[in-house]
């Protein structure tokens, strides 16, 4: 599948769903319980394909690591499959046991961490031999990782030598660059590197798996061909390896503070593109202008062909294969950015182009128009939103980590319609201020 | 609009409460009178529908000096018609609901809209226009063509390992047209000429060589039906006739060496192997199609599942020789098969040394064999992906249009799956014992070189703009 006309973005605001206008009189179909230990439950019971996926959320990423420590997190949840302890009557299991048993299950399970979570995802087939067996290792894998150091020191130097690899390529050293100015200290801008990673250790990463990892504080999301009193024996099994509780609550995480001023970097590198990148941070999740931010960035640089970044920058003039605006809503004021490539000789031109469309935008606004056709395309596409089990599981991620009302698909669309072009202006001018962005300008001739 | 919105929650109500209609979800294949085929895929879980049109060529079709046309002119379809201006197709999609792109292979074009199933209709006839009707200026070529080059810079350019391949390629075939990159070579590209796409187009945009995929909440007499109003009319030359450019027997060992700024060394052995014939799938399968097939298992065997083989001896234990490793067969394409071995040295340890390693463990299953829980674990996890992969539509439709582009029958997923699974622990055995000699084999070495940030980057720059 090589040589796709554009790439296949991630919709610019990750994890949010689009949904219809609330005409529709009937209950949204989620199910929601809370387990004794507290643990939040929340099912789409989709029974066509005998198939079933898990996720399982923690507040336990990456901006709870240790300045010092970058990486910690997602090493913790990913050196789960180093292995299980003995339990009950089951063998301890190494690695290559570990992943043997996987296999022969036609079943996976992982671990990883982004900024603010920690999840696990579990996929199986629900013939109940297969499922049975696959959610009590799950259950050993979540819950009791033997963190066996050989493995780890014998992964490091790999890690080591892939984060290497990834400094000769233009995009990470750009896009290191921009995180950097933009976050400044705060831990959504921490990088692991070959000293963060050194002071790393499976003590380490025990310690944090004993403290923030607890039944009361997971959050479950299945969907799949599950009724609901399975789902609960499902969800019961899958923690039960845990400890209940206690769940205190965790030190707060200072915000992102944000620009004073506009800062502008240019790097000097040899090669057949320049990365250009403009941005600040941006919004958090709960902002009350999550929908105007959306709709509106769908129209600057989010959706597809139509938006007016790639009108501009690509369609006009042909100055790059892929411009994008995005907004990163997390816990924290997660990035606003523009990105491009272009030929070295051409970065100037594409950033003041971008500059201006992006001042105009946040100036002036959609039009009427370019607004409507926003609507039709989120509005009317929204089914596709909802298509496959993997995309319910997002939508439903979203709710359970959001905490958002179970109907929050039904009144989506609602919310959407509603947006005037004065809404979206008004949003982009308290987010943005163009005046006071970060660029980084890696590779210009 | 109003329509559309109770249909979409209707999906979820379906989902949820699981009421799924009985469905007849098996494949339905028709042919137009124009000689046009139309593959309907029924999946009734959600009220989306994904329409893909096919065109059976490729780069491999295209021939030495104008590398690349083919992808190009799949850009160039965006770019208008008579009545439907550049630009107009996206916007027009986008306001039906609808996501859309495009994709060109070595083998074939493709394009598809995503959509509410109940603009199937609106997306055939924007469809069917652009493959009848596709018209552009020479300064929207021009400008396009610009996207192209940067779209090769971004991909190829600016990749080690991208350029890595791209060598391998060009230095394992000489007749083939497998030679050539996909995205063309740069110098191709800055010479290209509007004419040669559309004379590309003209030649080879013709219902006979064309298949339509509907996947999703269809009916396939409607589709047909829809299909025969909006395709059925359209008229084309005959499908030109295909020189087969088939590949000598290699006759010796090559390898090249590819000096690019990286950290990372990397080695691909790549050994030429026969292709699996479609008739094999249908009837007794030929010898060479057997021996494809116990080479697909090979490579799940060294790296099909996590912690395989290869990951096992190369990257474990107190003294691991790669960073990585992995093996890939290549099955049922229009062109040559390669089967791969790759890895990424360790720190210290060099690419001659992963080689080594690589080609030991295809000696240890051919002198030793495949443990018979080994072989099962493979199969195993391709019973449970054929499940998994019913989840996406569009995968779903991808498949049945890669199958007919490489001529396999519409059912040949599950016929495939069936072959794999008869395939001994014995036939693995042989096949490694007489595919990875030195005389098909070309293996391909990744020199790092220092990152120098003021050297001139290595692509000719302005010269050629238009």
């Amino acid at each position: 599948m090589s040589g796709f006309h554009a790439s296949l973005r991630a919709w610019a605001l990750g994890l949010c769903a689009l949904a219809l206008q609330g005409t529709a009189q009937a209950t949204l179909p989620i199910a929601h319980w809370s387990l004794a230990s507290g643990a939040q439950v929340y099912l789409i019971h989709s029974p066509t394909i005998p198939m079933v996926d898990v996720q399982i959320d923690f507040d336990a990423g990456a901006r709870r690591d240790p300045a010092d420590q970058s990486g910690l997190a997602n090493l913790t949840a990913s050196s789960t499959a180093y292995g299980v302890r003995a339990q009950g009557g089951s063998p301890a299991l190494d690695e290559n046991a570990l992943s043997d048993a996987w296999a022969d299950l036609g079943a996976s399970f992982g671990g990883s961490a982004g900024a603010d979570r920690m999840s696990f995802s579990l996929r199986s087939l629900t013939e109940p031999a297969v499922l049975a067996k696959a959610v009590a290792l799950a259950a050993r894998q979540l819950g009791t990782p033997s963190y066996p150091e050989a493995p780890w020191l014998r992964d490091r130097p790999k890690l080591v030598a892939s984060l290497k690899e990834a400094n000769t390529r233009p995009a990470t050293l750009a896009a290191r660059a921009f995180s950097r100015a933009v976050y400044g200290e705060h831990p959504y801008g921490y990088e692991s590197t070959e000293a963060s990673l050194g002071r790393i250790s499976v003590a380490d990463m025990q310690r944090l798996h004993a403290l923030s990892l607890r039944a009361c504080n997971a959050r479950l999301s299945i969907v799949g061909a599950l009724e609901r009193a399975q789902a609960e024996r499902v969800a019961q099994a899958l923690l039960a390896l845990l400890p209940a509780g206690p769940c205190t609550p965790a030190a707060a995480v200072p915000e992102v503070a944000p620009l004073a001023a506009a800062h502008e970097e240019r790097i000097a590198f040899a090669s057949a593109q320049a990365h250009v990148l403009v941005g600040q941070p941006g919004v958090k999740r709960s902002t009350p202008d999550f929908f105007a931010l959306t709709v509106g960035n769908h129209i600057l640089g989010g959706g597809g062909f139509t938006a007016r970044l790639t009108e501009e920058v690509r369609e006009k003039r042909g100055l790059t294969y892929s411009v994008y605006s995005a907004f990163a809503p997390g816990l924290h004021a997660g990035a606003f950015t523009i990105g491009l490539q272009t030929r070295p000789d051409q970065a100037d031109e594409a950033l003041a182009l971008v500059r201006q469309v992006l001042a105009q935008f946040v100036e002036q606004g959609p039009s009427p128009a370019e607004l409507q056709a926003a609507k039709d395309n989120l509005v009317g596409g929204f089914a596709l939103r909802l298509d496959s089990n993997r995309k319910l599981l997002d939508n439903l991620v979203n709710i359970a980590w959001n905490q958002l009302p179970l109907d929050y698909l039904e009144t989506w669309g609602a919310q959407v319609e509603r947006l005037t072009p004065a809404d979206i202006r008004t949003a982009f001018a308290r987010a943005l201020q163009p005046q006071k962005m970060v660029t980084v300008v890696l590779g210009a001739q | 609009m109003h329509c559309l919105k109770r249909r979409a929650w209707a999906l979820v109500l379906l989902l949820a409460a699981g009421v799924a209609a009985a469905q007849d979800t098996s494949t339905k294949s028709y042919t137009l009178a124009n000689g046009m085929r139309l593959i309907v895929r029924p999946d009734h879980r959600a009220p989306t529908a994904v329409h893909m049109l096919w065109v059976r060529v490729g780069s491999m079709d295209e021939v030495d000096g104008v590398s690349g046309v083919a992808h190009v002119l799949e850009h160039m379809m965006f770019k208008g018609t008579p009545t439907v201006k550049a630009g107009d197709f996206s916007r027009r999609v986008a306001a039906l609901g609808g996501r859309e792109n495009a994709f060109t292979s070595k083998d074939y074009t493709g394009y598809f809209q995503q959509i509410p199933a109940d603009r199937l209709e609106q997306v055939m006839r924007l469809e069917a226009d652009r493959f009848a009707h596709n018209q552009w200026s020479d300064e929207e070529f021009r400008k396009e063509l610009e996207v192209v080059k940067e779209e090769r810079r971004l991909r190829t350019e600016d990749s080690p390992r991208a350029r890595l391949s791209e060598a391998l390629y060009a230095v394992a075939y000489t007749a083939s047209s497998y030679r050539r990159p996909i995205v063309g070579w740069m110098n191709d590209l800055e010479a290209l000429q509007p004419d040669d796409a559309r004379a590309f187009y003209r030649r080879w945009y013709t219902p006979a060589n064309a298949a339509v995929v509907v996947a999703g909440d269809v009916e396939p007499d409607a589709v047909y039906a829809l299909a025969q109003k909006i395709y059925g009319d359209l008229s084309g030359p005959a499908v030109p006739e295909r020189k087969p450019r088939q590949e000598p027997p290699q006759g010796g060992l090559r390898r090249l060496d590819f000096k690019a700024p990286a950290e990372q060394a990397s080695v691909t052995l790549a050994f030429k192997i026969p292709s699996l014939a479609g008739a094999a799938l249908q009837g007794p399968p030929d010898a060479a199609s057997q021996d494809a097939l116990a080479l697909t298992v090979l490579a799940a065997v060294l790296s099909g599942y996590d912690n395989a083989r290869l990951d096992r001896t190369l990257t474990q234990g107190p003294d691991p020789v790669a960073d990585s490793a992995g093996a890939h067969c290549g099955l049922g394409d229009r062109g040559p098969a390669l089967c791969m071995l790759f890895g990424v040295p360790a720190t210290g340890k060099t690419a001659a040394q992963v080689e080594a390693a690589l080609r030991a463990q295809v000696g240890l299953l051919a002198r030793e064999g495949v443990a018979e829980a080994e072989l099962q674990r493979v199969k195993n996890q391709w019973v449970a992906s054929e499940v998994y992969q019913q989840d996406s539509v569009f995968n779903q439709a991808r498949i049945l249009g890669t199958h007919w582009a490489a001529g396999l029958p519409l059912d040949a997923d599950a016929l495939l799956i069936a072959r794999l699974r008869a395939i001994t622990a014995q036939q693995v055995q042989d096949v490694a014992a007489r595919y990875f000699g030195d005389d098909e084999l070309t293996v391909a070495t990744l020199l790092p070189q220092p990152v120098d940030k003021n050297r001139k980057p290595r692509t000719a720059t302005p010269g050629l703009r238009h």
